[in-house]
């Protein structure tokens, strides 16, 4: 079964984000000031070719341990889509 | 004695640290191509500066699966010297042969200026010619490097006194305003638990001529050919 992985990294909430202090501060000045704790990360997709959801959910959190997200200072969040579900 | 210089895709201090070091030592210094397997000629490797893999993903983290990386892992088991400045400092952070990790400046810049640094460490195999809180002064070069460990980690390596470098003022003093980056402590540079893996941000081999602005590099270096020699001694080569 082919799936899509997306995947997003950010600094863990120990971790200062000085990029998303600095566009807090800019949302600020646009005049959203009910807008707080913004965080800055990446999003990788990928097509993954798994026997199932689990399978490929597991492989995703080998993938984002090792390399895709370093655990010191970042953590993970996983969403497995079944690829024809993908419009 | 011999160094060796890897070069990844993408280093651009490699050469400067090439001339330095043999400039400064007088020793054999070889450039290693990051697909080499087989360092077992060298006694010291530097990993040296620059933006290896385009710092896609984040700084070093590509470039620890070089093939060049099982061998550098494997020279600093052997307790063999390891030498890797600013993004060769991220890539031994990214291999796991340094704790903690390097990311974005506090200060969101990329900065490029000279640096007071405190030597914190002087028994060690590249620092013994310097004196204790020896004041010097490095170039840094960079963007990604602010200093993290978590709370446990950064505790331990002050403990064991794995802080080599720490950002200072003119006078030695570690303050917050003397930090460039917002690394925790301070830190410049720390090394592992044996001495024989060193990571710092600044630049020594940008310091080792008075026409590029100063010479407190050169005693890094001549430390380290000293250590070499002794080493080579102690088991039995030339």
């Amino acid at each position: 079964m082919l799936y899509e992985l997306h995947v997003e990294i950010t600094l863990k909430p120990t971790v200062m984000d000085a990029q998303g202090t600095t566009i807090e501060r800019a949302l600020h000045k646009m005049g959203h000031a009910n807008v707080s704790n913004v965080r800055i990360g990446k999003f990788v997709t990928m097509e993954i070719d798994a026997e199932h959801a689990a399978a490929a959910r597991a492989v995703a959190e080998t993938m984002c341990t090792e390399l895709l997200a370093n655990p010191i200072i970042e953590q993970f969040h996983v969403v497995v889509v079944e690829k024809e579900s993908v419009a | 004695m011999k160094f060796g210089v890897v070069i990844f895709p993408g280093s651009n201090c490699d050469a400067d640290c090439h001339d330095a070091v043999a400039a400064v030592t007088g020793q054999e210094v070889r450039y290693v191509w990051h697909e080499e397997t087989d360092i077992g000629d060298i006694d010291c490797i530097i990993l040296p500066g620059g933006f290896s893999y385009g710092d896609y993903l984040r700084c070093g983290a590509v470039a620890r699966f070089s093939p060049v990386m099982d061998a550098v892992v494997e020279h600093a088991a052997a307790g063999k010297y390891v030498i890797g400045i600013c993004n060769g400092f991220q890539v031994l952070t990214e291999a796991g042969l340094l704790p903690g990790a390097l990311y974005r400046n506090a200060g969101l810049q990329f900065i490029c200026q000279t640096q007071h640094l405190r030597v914190e460490r002087v028994d060690l195999p590249c620092t013994h010619f310097y004196t204790p809180h020896q004041v010097i002064e490095f170039p840094i070069a960079h963007g990604e490097g602010c200093y993290y460990a978590d709370p446990e980690t950064l505790a331990r390596l002050e403990e064991q006194g794995q802080v080599v470098f720490r950002y200072c003022t003119t006078e030695g003093d570690v303050t917050p305003s003397a930090n460039p980056n917002g690394s925790l402590n301070n830190i410049a540079g720390i090394c592992n638990i044996d001495g024989n893996v060193l990571g710092l941000m600044p630049h020594p081999e940008r310091r080792c001529d008075r026409l590029i602005g100063g010479t407190d590099g050169k005693k890094l270096f001549k430390a380290l050919a000293e250590s070499m020699r002794v080493q080579a001694m102690s088991i039995g080569r030339r």
